[in-house]
This record gives structure tokens, C-alpha cells and sequence, in this order.
């Protein structure tokens, strides 16, 4: 018999008597496995749910701020420049930093004839890429693609609150909203944002850069809340090396703009403020489960040394049949191992099923996370491995205690 | 071969506030293989001593003791451990059962260290031991539930079901009747001669004693030949 046969030998048949031992005292130890198993599903759920709650932190920062990394660039120069020419200037930056999404973003208003009434409704003239860099939502159709800006008719995602306003047509039918003003137009709703909260009660809507630039004034209300008839442009930049880029697009957007023109560039997302917003919140959080565990473990380190006095002399005769000192150890140890495993196992299922459950997905995310995360591996991986490490933890002393005592004493015993 | 050789040896405890307490003394003993010995001896002469002595449990504190070849003194940690396992079974006085399991866990208990396919197969192996000691129908009960006699025969299986070299059995029949403990006395000279075991039996009975090849007597911490194991009067 080769050694790795040996040793594998001698690990099953460790367990297999540490689990015969686990079942004989199982009065004893049971207990303290629950809260083991409790401890193991309050670290897991912890971590789970925090996975889950920070996804959602994550998106709401995002629909904000943007994706990490998110800069905005404004533009401003004594003489504004076309903005013809301010758009190819930005294309241009873009290509040449390999900047997949940019978008440019202004505020507007338009004049929109309702059944009931004309109501000037907020635009935000935005880019396709918007959708992708603020992870922008769409509960009806669909948020706007390249193909868009062919069309005659300027097509509009609207919120719920226009929707509504409009008797919620079916988007199939490609309804379509009158713009009033000098030589009105028509737009056709593409897409349907869901309601983003308890004052999101009046109609907004977002139109592509283009389609907003072509349109009329509309009648007198003014073109832009902002002041600035240019609009800003924002990019999402990888994050590793977001900061030189920010300042190279800054740089070269200035300079392709020319005489006078200034460009100011700051960073929107989230990961811009910190290192780790949520670093505090996860670190409570893990706090707390590790102070549960560890109660776990004192209990579990206390019976688990009673049980060894009680047991000093089934040890001695386990000795005269050939127990060395070593398997000893090592099957004391495994008991508690074996058993915080199990209490692990769960502990983790619990915890998934807790995690996973609608209510539990409701109130971390607001039921309106897009990306809901699965339960993480990493929570699974923490609480067994945990549950493990405690058991271990816990096992050492009791281990220890039952080979410290001599063959002969402990038969003697 | 030569599984026991004592020369010389002693063994004396301390005892927390009185004098050193010698059990021992002057032990020479040889045990070949396949010879069967019989020690007897008062209550308190120090036969479960010497056994423990024998069976590498105790060590000696006095005198030179070789058990297969090995010099006990030298024997340490998990070769002894081991060596004892592999080559010794113990019959205990008190039996020592494992509580709480059941006869053929009890009988199983050596196979989990022996490793390899006695490991693998100790279920079966146990089984067959205890159908041998006549306990075939009661491998499921645990000790608690079975009768003074019931629990040594699984003791005697539990020393035997690894085929040791060296047989210790500690009255192995004390708590049989006279009938039951002549089979079992049988079972395990023939277990002992299927390996060509030694067997070093200690016992008050004559009748048990007088199935060995050679007879010794524990006295006053000596060990001393004993030409005939019938006392004097005994009509047996
Ligand atoms: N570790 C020890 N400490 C103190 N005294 C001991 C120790 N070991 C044995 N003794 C004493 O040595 C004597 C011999 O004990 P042992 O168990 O060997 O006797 P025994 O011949 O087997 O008796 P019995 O026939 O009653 O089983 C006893 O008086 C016992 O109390
Ligand atoms: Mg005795």
C-alpha cells in the first residue's frame, strides 16, 4: 500500500470515527451546532444579503452618477463655438481614447398636447450611450438604439407619469405625441421608464441630442434650464486609469475647441467619492457576524472540552487498540470539524434560501434591481469556511486535552 | 520467535506523600510464540501489572524488557502506539467496552486503526468474530444491554479481530459459567493457533489454568513457577 493510499486511509477512517463519536454524543453537541449553524447563516445571509443590498446601493448610485468611472466635461468660452462643431471635437476625443460610450446631455423642455391640455414636459437630450453609462431602465419598449436617429419622427423614452398621461397605449402600436410650437412635429414613444419613487409623478421624457437639436423653440417657454446653450458631455472610462484619461479628453477636447475655450472635467460616479463607500457598511456588518461566530465557537470549545474529561478513558482504550496520539488529535479535532461543517451547511442553505427569498430581495433592493445578483459564491466560501475555521478553532483545545493524558492513567481512569 | 523476554523487572509507583510503592520485582519471563502461559496470583499481587507491562501500556521502571524483538524502553510515541495495535490483544478485567456503541462497533473499534482493507472491511471482519463468540444474533445491542458473560465474549472478540501475535487476556472468563468459559477458553486457543499466537492468560480458576503449557504465580511482586495449578484439596 502506497503512502497517499495510507493517509487517505487514515483520513475516512478519522472522520468515519469522528462521526460515530458525533453520534453517540449528539445530546451534547447538538446544541451547540445550532448556534453554530446559526452564527454560520447570520454570517452568510450578512454577506449575501450585503452583496445584494450593495448591488443595489450600486444601482441607484449609478442611474445618478453613472457607471464607475463617469466624468462630465462642461464647456464654456466667451464665444460659444457651433455646436456643430463642438459635437465632432468630442467624437473626435472619443476615437481617440477608445471611449465606447460617450454621450452628450442636455436639459430642455418641450411643449407636449396632452387630451386634456398643452403641459410643458422636461426633456434630457441625450445620446444612446446614456442608457448604458446610467444603467437607464425600461419597463415598456425599448431605450433608444442607433437606428433612432434616422428616424423622421424624433422618438421619445418617457416616464410612467407621461405614460399615464397618455392612457398607457401599447407600445406595439407606436403611439405618438403632438410637440406643439412654430411647425410642431410628431414623436413616437419607443420606450416606457418605470416610476423612479414616490415624487416621480410628472411627465419627463428623453430624446436623442439630435432630434432635440432639430426641433422648433417651443413656444416661448426657452430652450435650456442650464444657462449654457451647449450642452455636457459625459464619457465612462475604464476605472483603472480613469483619472489621466479624464485629464487627457479634458486636454484635447480644449484644444480642438480652439480660441478661449475652456473645458472643465469632474467625475459623477459613485466610486469617485472614496475609496469604497460601502467599505464602513460591509465592515460593521462582517463585524458583527465574526463576534457571532466566535460566541458560536466559545460555546461550542466549552461542552466540546467536557465531553473530552468525560471521555479520557474511552480514549485510553482506544489507545490500547492502537490509537496513535496523533489520530488521536486528529479524530477529536475532526469531530468538532465534522460537525461544524455540517452546522455550516446549514447555516449556508438557510441563508440562501433566506437571501433568495422575495420578501428578503424586496426590501434590500427596492424590487427594482436589474442585475440581481444570484446568492454570491464568496457568501457561501465565507460562512463554510468559517464554520470550519471555528470548528477547528474549537477542536484544537479539546484535542490537545485528550492526548496530554498517559495510556496507562486514562485506562486507570 | 521470542515475543516476551523480561529480565530483572520492576516496577514501583510514587504515591503523593508516602513511601514509593514496589509492585514489582525481579520479573524474568520469556514467551515464545504459540505458547500459552497462565499467571495466577492474590487479589493486589500485581497481575494486571505485569499485563500492562507486557502489553506496552505500562513501561517498567526497573530491568530490561523486550517485546517482539523491541526494547520496550526505546519504543515510543506512534511506533508503540502502533505496534501495540498490530500485535497485541488486550482482555481487559473490567472488559472495557465502549459505551454507548454497540457490540459490533466495539469489536470494529481496532479495525479503524489498522487501516488498508482491514479498514474497508471491518464490518464484515467484526461479524465474523462475534458470530465465533457466539454473539452472531446480538452485534446490534449495546454493551449496557448485555449480560456480564455477553460483554466479555465481546471484549474477547474486540482483542482478537485483528489476529494479534501476543494474546494478554485478563480473567477472561471471570465472569462466565463453567461450560460458557471452556468455549470461549477454546475460541481463543484456537484463534491464538491459527497465527501462532502467544497467549498469556491470567485467571483464578484452576481448570483454566490447567489448559497452559507452562504455569507461573504472582507473589509478593515475584514471579515464581508453579509445578501443579490444582491446589491442594481441589477435586477438580
Ligand atoms: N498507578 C498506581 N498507583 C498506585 N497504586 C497502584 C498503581 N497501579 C497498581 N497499584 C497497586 O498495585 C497493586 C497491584 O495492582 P494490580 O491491579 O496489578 O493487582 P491484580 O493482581 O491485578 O489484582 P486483582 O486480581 O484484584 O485484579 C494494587 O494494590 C494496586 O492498588
Ligand atoms: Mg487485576
Amino acid at each position: 500500500m502506497n503512502a497517499l493510499a495510507r493517509i487517505a486511509t487514515g483520513f475516512v477512517s478519522a472522520v468515519a470515527e469522528a462521526m460515530e463519536e458525533l453520534r453517540i454524543h449528539r445530546g451534547r453537541v447538538l446544541l451547540s451546532l445550532v448556534g453554530v449553524a446559526v452564527a454560520v447563516c447570520a454570517l452568510a445571509t450578512v454577506v449575501g444579503a450585503g452583496a445584494v443590498a450593495e448591488q443595489g446601493v450600486r444601482e441607484t448610485s449609478e442611474r445618478g452618477g453613472g457607471r464607475a468611472a463617469t466624468a462630465t466635461f462642461n464647456v464654456n468660452a466667451t464665444t460659444p463655438p457651433e455646436p456643430e462643431r463642438v459635437d465632432a471635437a468630442w467624437r473626435e476625443v472619443l476615437d481617440r481614447y477608445a471611449v465606447a460610450y460617450g454621450t452628450r446631455l442636455s436639459y430642455g423642455e418641450m411643449l407636449v398636447q396632452f387630451t386634456d391640455g398643452a403641459v410643458a414636459v422636461p426633456v434630457q437630450a441625450v445620446d444612446p450611450a446614456y442608457g448604458i453609462i446610467h444603467r437607464v431602465r425600461v419597463s415598456e419598449g425599448v431605450w433608444f438604439g442607433d437606428a433612432d436617429a434616422e428616424r423622421l419622427a424624433p422618438a421619445l423614452v418617457i416616464n410612467e407619469a407621461f405614460w399615464d398621461r397618455l392612457g398607457r397605449p401599447p407600445l406595439a402600436t407606436h403611439p405618438t405625441v403632438e410637440l406643439l410650437g412654430e411647425g410642431g412635429r410628431t414623436a413616437v414613444v419607443v420606450g416606457v421608464t418605470p416610476r423612479n419613487g414616490e415624487w416621480d409623478t410628472e411627465p419627463t421624457a428623453f430624446m436623442l441630442a439630435d432630434a432635440y437639436a432639430s426641433l422648433p423653440v417651443p413656444g416661448g417657454t426657452g430652450s435650456s434650464m442650464m444657462g449654457s446653450l451647449l450642452p455636457s458631455f459625459e464619457a465612462w472610462i475604464d476605472r483603472n486609469q480613469a483619472d489621466p484619461i479624464v485629464e487627457a479628453i479634458r486636454r484635447d477636447f480644449a484644444a480642438a475647441l480652439g480660441d478661449g475655450a475652456q473645458v472643465d472635467a469632474f467625475r459623477t460616479d459613485y466610486a469617485a467619492f472614496g475609496d469604497d463607500p460601502l467599505l464602513f457598511v460591509k465592515l460593521l456588518v462582517v463585524g458583527v457576524a465574526v463576534v457571532i461566530l466566535l460566541l458560536g465557537a466559545l460555546g461550542l470549545v466549552n461542552i466540546a472540552l467536557v465531553t473530552v474529561r468525560t471521555r479520557i478513558r474511552e480514549i485510553g482504550i482506544r489507545r490500547t487498540f492502537g490509537a496513535t496520539a496523533g489520530r488521536v488529535f486528529f479524530a477529536v479535532l475532526m469531530e468538532s470539524v465534522v460537525g461544524t461543517f455540517v452546522a455550516g451547511v446549514v447555516g449556508v442553505g438557510a441563508a440562501i434560501l433566506l437571501v433568495r427569498s422575495p420578501l428578503m430581495t424586496m426590501v434590500l433592493g427596492g424590487g427594482e434591481l436589474e442585475d440581481l445578483p444570484g446568492f454570491p459564491i464568496e457568501a457561501a466560501v465565507i460562512g463554510l469556511g468559517s464554520a470550519v475555521l471555528v470548528g477547528a478553532l474549537a477542536g484544537i483545545l479539546p484535542a490537545f486535552a485528550a492526548i496530554r493524558v498517559r495510556v496507562i492513567d486514562a485506562i486507570r481512569f | 520467535m521470542r515475543l516476551v523476554e523480561a529480565i530483572d523487572v520492576g516496577r514501583t509507583v510514587q504515591i503523593p506523600d508516602a513511601d514509593p510503592l514496589t509492585i514489582l520485582r525481579g520479573i524474568d519471563l520469556t514467551v515464545e510464540a504459540g505458547e500459552r502461559v497462565s499467571i495466577v496470583g492474590r487479589s493486589g499481587s500485581g497481575k494486571s501489572t505485569l499485563l500492562n507491562l507486557l502489553g506496552l501500556i505500562d513501561s517498567p521502571t526497573e530491568g530490561e524488557l523486550r517485546i517482539l524483538g523491541e526494547d520496550a524502553a526505546r519504543l515510543r510515541g506512534a511506533r508503540r502506539d502502533r505496534m501495540r495495535g498490530r500485535e497485541i490483544g488486550f482482555v481487559f478485567q473490567q472488559f472495557n467496552l465502549l459505551p454507548g456503541r454497540t457490540a459490533i462497533e466495539n469489536v470494529q473499534t481496532p479495525l479503524l486503526y489498522a487501516g488498508g482493507a482491514s479498514f474497508w472491511r471491518r464490518e464484515r471482519i467484526a461479524r465474523e468474530m462475534l458470530e465465533r463468540v457466539g454473539l452472531g444474533e446480538r452485534t446490534a445491542a449495546r454493551p449496557e444491554r448485555l449480560s456480564g458473560g455477553e460483554q466479555q465474549r465481546v471484549a474477547i472478540a474486540r482483542a482478537l479481530v485483528r489476529r494479534p501475535r501476543l494474546i494478554l487476556a485478563d480473567e477472561p472468563t471471570g465472569a462466565l459459567d463453567l461450560e460458557t468459559g471452556g468455549t470461549v477458553m477454546e475460541l481463543i486457543e484456537e484463534v491464538a493457533a491459527e497465527t501462532d499466537a502467544a497467549l498469556v492468560t491470567i485467571t483464578h480458576d484452576p481448570a483454566i489454568a490447567r489448559r497452559a503449557d507452562r504455569h507461573l504465580r504472582l507473589s509478593e511482586g515475584r514471579l515464581v513457577p508453579l509445578d501443579d495449578p490444582v491446589p491442594a484439596g481441589s477435586a477438580a
